[in-house]
């Protein structure tokens, strides 16, 4: 478990290291927080012949607060969301879902853009970028995109990310005030990545009635998304127990999750259910 | 010994002398020992679980810079005399057992994934890693033999030449079973999963070889050092005396680390031939699939009893998978699930077969409470049932069956081959099991068995258990005097992280009536004593302690002879005082200890017994189940368990929780899972789910010291597995009594909630 043979590189522009990720052609990797690739390469899974280290890269760590939103540098730690009290407030559903990301020294070296760009879809952060109709900008030779996050992800480990790219922010819309949410997560031991997981948020009208539901699946899933059918049998009903117990079935019949040692398909379906019910009823309450 | 004079260090609450070097992080590990010239090995593994090696062709790799040797079994043969060497058996070595011993390297066919077939030397470890990737393997692969059933249709045969996959049954008697007709009988078939100790510090290997003089110095030794210096020096073909095995700072054995194994010859064989001092460490991947995996068992076994609960008989077949070969220590898990089966209980008639599966998939060893673990998970679960079908409380059911004091010593099943009786040795086994009820609520928490509080089932479990220590056949010390008046103590039992140092040190200032920062001990390494036995079945305090005793009566009596000659009196007239110094009885002259003795003055004992101890006790559980996800909360753990004399509470009670908590990983979260094509699919701990610190709060472990062994003079009994034998059947019963509206039986561990949710599942349609 020794790292294989790299050339490393430490740039200090954003244009520099994009133009060393297209030198590299595919065979050069951007290290940011190194929590998942670090360990890949120890492996032995993956060679990158060239890391990119984006550490010396200005700009990039900030989170900031805005009439459209929050904003969030690719090299935002966990850690960093989690002491910026500001968040509880502005959007308290990332604040939660990040206190599920891993532990403590994960915590403290793992990045908002590392984390996207692995794209795991057990991840917290995907779900909470999917559900929110997040945006990632994304710079590299050509200039820099925006791309819809329910856009960004096609499946394990997969983006539309190219080689020469990296994800530079990501844009949260606003968090109206009133608005109802819930986040819940089923793993084996804290910290550990989620067997499933499901992030929801509703905005009750003046009647109560529920309106603009997302709801989010990670760790059910091959990417993570959100769950059109479970959103329509929530919209448009008052949020009572009635209506979440139904769209949280629906929510269940609609996940397509994958089996593996710890879990099995009709087990992650079962959870995805019981979260939602969970998250809803906590949303609700 | 006079527990009031001011040196009673035994029994007193100490911390661990070990323990402000090693948080200072002074500790020094195998893994931190550098020396001039040090190379470093990586050892290329099997990629498939069963195959024919075609050829391995190294010459890539040896052409590699930084690279100074590629050794395959090839290599070893033609220094070898042409054969391939073998790991010798250590414990119970049976003739039929010899032909499914594990070549060093291997040879001809490979039989688990993991399995060395080519060891790396280069300048760095990375090196070493690189030249693996540029090794060429043609292996033919066979189909793998991935499970006990697969393994007893003996259709694909790992070793060819032997016509069967079942090396040994073992047969463990008493009575006449067979032909007990009950009023009561059930039969059920259990599963305990694959699992293994998972050391914090992965095992590691430095050999040093010295050319001029033709010597093997290896460090990195723990567990049984003079058995693997044995075993290391025939397979190298050198005089055991030319072969040092040293002990460094361990991070636990857990039986697992310090026996013979590959890596044991592989890294002191290259040292040799290049030599040059050669380390290894081993990495977390290595680690789950190359040391001893353990307590994978498959058991049908039948409870025969009286309406109203008392047992007449215990009958059973284990079929016990030992993965690829049958390793150094195999034979203990399943000849101990035969003969333990039976626990703490009152069984008059006992029949039960144990036999050895081979399939291909790591080898087995032992790890805490061998065996134990496993068959306390059987027998506690089917008393549960059985009482539930007779309509007897579970504790009243354990009351009615559990050893009286007036039985004692009362005998195990006999155990066949070879013919291995034994038998508990002092106790009230009833003390135990009433302390524990109290302690966890018993009583009053029984109203919440089965009850739905809050969305969860609450259910209590308990189960009472025995643990065997004090394996023989004997421990050495010497105890020498050193120039500063403080005495050196070395002795045989091994370090593996459990304190050793510490209660040898009280043992020794006790038995000295010196302050326990006068006594140094030293421990393992061969290079201390002629012989050594090492620690393993719970023996280093029992076997070494009371070696340490017999040295210092040896010790007071050289000083009380040198005194004698100085003083000018008789010896039976001399005492030893404070600070070993030596006085006239009558109100004489006192000599200083210096004054009386030369020296380097030194003393040997030895402490030998085949009575083995038995420390015993009960462990109860409470727990909630999420019905909904299958998660199992465990709200409140508490065993009692009484080890003897007990050395030093702290320590042992560190060592019970420790103990426990290993317990607890091995039914609630740890499994090595395997697919069809022998794939370890758990090589990482991502998926391999040790407890962490967050994971267990509520732990109580109370230990007692009501029935000293009668058979050492410390009384002592060993207490460092008895936390592990009972958890598996304490849960599992606590989780049966949670869900008994829902009609669910665990009768497989571990408990993860993905089973217990399928099981609810199942039982609902």
């Amino acid at each position: 478990m020794k790292l294989p043979a790299f050339a490393y590189a430490c740039p200090e522009t954003l244009e520099e290291a994009v133009a060393l990720l297209a030198a590299g052609a595919g065979t050069a990797k951007a290290l940011s927080g190194g929590q998942s690739l670090l360990p890949t390469m120890a492996f032995r899974l993956v060679a990158p012949s060239l890391l990119v280290d984006l550490r010396k890269l200005p700009g990039l760590d900030r989170i900031s607060l805005g009439e459209d939103g929050v904003r969030l540098g690719a090299k935002v730690r966990w850690r960093d969301i989690e002491r910026d009290a500001r968040l509880a407030s502005a959007h308290p559903l990332l604040a939660r879902a990040v206190a599920h990301v891993a532990h403590y020294q994960i915590r403290n070296r793992g990045t908002v853009g590392g984390n996207l760009a692995h794209a795991d879809p057990a991840a917290e952060m995907p779900g909470v970028a999917v559900t929110c109709d997040a945006e990632l900008a994304l710079t590299g030779s050509k200039g820099t995109r925006v791309v819809r996050a329910a856009d960004f992800f096609l499946g394990p480990l997969s983006t539309v990310l190219a080689d020469d790219e990296l994800i530079v922010e990501v844009r949260l819309p606003a968090w109206p005030p009133g608005r109802r949410w819930g986040f819940e997560e089923f793993a084996l031991r804290r910290g550990d990545f989620a067997l499933a997981g499901v992030a929801a948020y509703y905005d009750p009208d003046a009647e109560g009635i529920a309106r603009n539901a997302h709801i989010g699946v990670i760790g059910a899933c091959h990417r993570a998304h959100r769950l059109a059918r479970a959103e329509a049998a929530l919209n448009g009903r008052a949020a009572d127990e009635q209506a979440i117990l139904a769209s949280a079935e629906v929510a269940a019949a609609e996940v397509d999750p994958p089996t593996d040692l710890h879990a099995s398909a009709a087990y992650r379906r079962a959870l995805v259910q019981t979260l939602l019910e969970r998250a809803l009823l906590r949303a609700a309450s | 010994m006079n527990p009031k004079h001011p040196f009673a260090a035994v029994g007193a609450p100490v911390e661990r002398v070990e323990d402000l070097r090693l948080l200072r992080g002074r500790g020094k590990y195998v893994d931190d020992l550098h020396c001039e010239g040090m190379l470093h090995a990586a050892i290329l593994r099997s990629p498939v679980a069963h195959g024919r090696i075609r050829a391995i062709d190294c010459a890539a790799a040896r052409a590699m810079p930084g690279v100074r040797g590629i050794f395959t079994a090839e290599d070893i043969a033609q220094t070898s005399k042409g054969s391939i060497p073998t790991i010798p058996l250590r414990a119970a070595p049976l003739p039929e057992l010899v032909r499914f011993e594990q070549p060093v390297i291997a040879h001809r066919k490979v039989r688990y994934v993991g399995e060395p077939i080519a060891l790396a030397v280069a300048d760095s470890a990375a090196l070493a890693e690189d030249a693996l990737e540029a090794i060429g393997l043609d292996i033919e692969p066979l189909p793998a033999v991935a499970g006990w059933r697969a393994s007893a249709r003996n259709d694909v045969l790992l070793f060819e030449e032997c016509a069967s996959n079942q090396p040994i049954t073992y047969t463990a008697s008493k009575g006449d079973a067979a032909s007990v007709n009950a009023a009561y009988v059930r039969r059920e078939r259990l599963r305990v999963q694959r699992h293994t100790a998972c050391c914090m510090e992965p095992r590691g290997l430095l050999a040093l070889w010295d050319g001029a003089q033709a010597k093997l110095e290896v460090s990195g030794a723990a567990k049984v050092p003079f058995a693997v210096r044995r075993a290391l020096a025939q397979c190298l073909d050198l005089p055991e005396d030319c072969v040092d095995m040293i002990e460094a700072d361990t991070g636990g054995s857990f039986g697992v680390r310090g026996e013979f194994y590959p890596e044991d010859y592989l890294v002191p064989f290259a040292a040799r031939k290049l030599n040059r001092p050669v380390k290894w460490t081993e990495d977390r991947r290595e680690n789950l699939l190359a040391s001893d995996h353990a307590r994978e068992v498959d058991m049908e076994v039948e409870i025969a009893c009286e309406k109203d609960g008392t047992i007449l008989a215990l009958r059973g077949r284990a079929w016990v998978d030992m993965g690829a070969y049958v390793r150094a220590n195999a034979s203990v898990q399943p000849c101990n699930i035969a003969q333990y089966l039976s626990g703490p209980y009152r069984v008059p008639n006992i029949h039960v077969q144990s036999t050895m599966v081979l399939t291909n998939k790591t080898p087995v060893g032992t790890y805490r409470a061998p065996g134990r673990f496993e068959a306390d998970f059987f027998r506690e679960r089917l008393f549960d049932m059985a009482a539930r079908d007779l309509a007897i409380d579970p504790v009243e059911f354990r009351r009615r069956n559990l050893l009286c004091k007036e039985e004692m010593p009362y005998p195990f099943a006999t155990l066949r081959p070879p013919e291995r009786k034994g038998e508990t040795d002092s106790g009230d086994y009833r003390i135990a099991l009433e302390r524990c009820l109290a302690e966890i609520g018993w009583a009053e928490k029984s109203r919440l068995q089965g009850r739905l509080i809050e969305g969860r089932y609450h259910g209590l479990g308990i189960g009472c258990f025995i643990e065997g220590g004090g394996a023989g056949p004997r421990e050495n010390a010497r105890l020498v005097v050193e120039p500063d008046g403080s005495v050196s103590v070395y002795v045989g039992s091994a370090n593996l992280g459990q304190g050793l140092e510490t209660v040898c040190t009280q043992i020794a200032a006790e038995a000295l009536a010196l302050p326990m920062e006068r006594i140094r001990v030293f421990h393992g390494s061969t290079a201390h004593l002629k012989e050594g036995f090492g620690s393993f079945h719970s023996r280093s305090v029992v076997m070494g302690g009371s070696a340490i005793l017999a040295a210092a009566e040896n010790l007071r009596g050289a000083i009380r002879a040198a005194a004698a000659r100085r003083l000018g009196c008789a010896v039976s007239d001399v005492v030893i005082g404070e600070g070993l110094s030596a006085s006239q009885a009558a109100g004489g002259k006192t000599l200083a200890l210096s004054e009386s003795v030369p020296q380097g003055l030194s003393a040997e004992g030895t402490f030998a017994s085949h009575h083995h101890t038995t420390a015993y006790g009960a462990a109860a559980a409470h727990v909630a189940v999420d019905a909904r996800t299958g998660r199992i909360e465990l709200l409140d753990y508490v065993m009692v368990e009484d080890i003897g004399r007990i050395i030093n509470p702290l320590t042992a009670r560190g060592q019970a929780i420790g103990a426990i908590v290993q317990g607890l990983g091995g039914t609630l979260l740890e499994n090595l899972v395997y697919d069809e094509e022998g794939q370890l699919l758990t090589a990482s701990l991502v998926d391999y789910l040790l407890p962490s610190a967050t994971d267990f709060p509520h732990i109580r472990a109370i230990l007692l010291e009501d029935s000293p062994s009668p058979h050492n003079p410390l009384g002592a009994k060993g207490g460092g597995e008895g936390g592990t034998v009972a958890v598996g059947g304490v849960v599992a019963n606590a989780v049966a009594a949670a869900l008994v509206t829902l009609g669910v039986e665990p009768r497989e561990l571990p408990l993860a909630p993905q089973r217990i949710w399928h099981l609810i599942d199942a039982a609902r349609r």
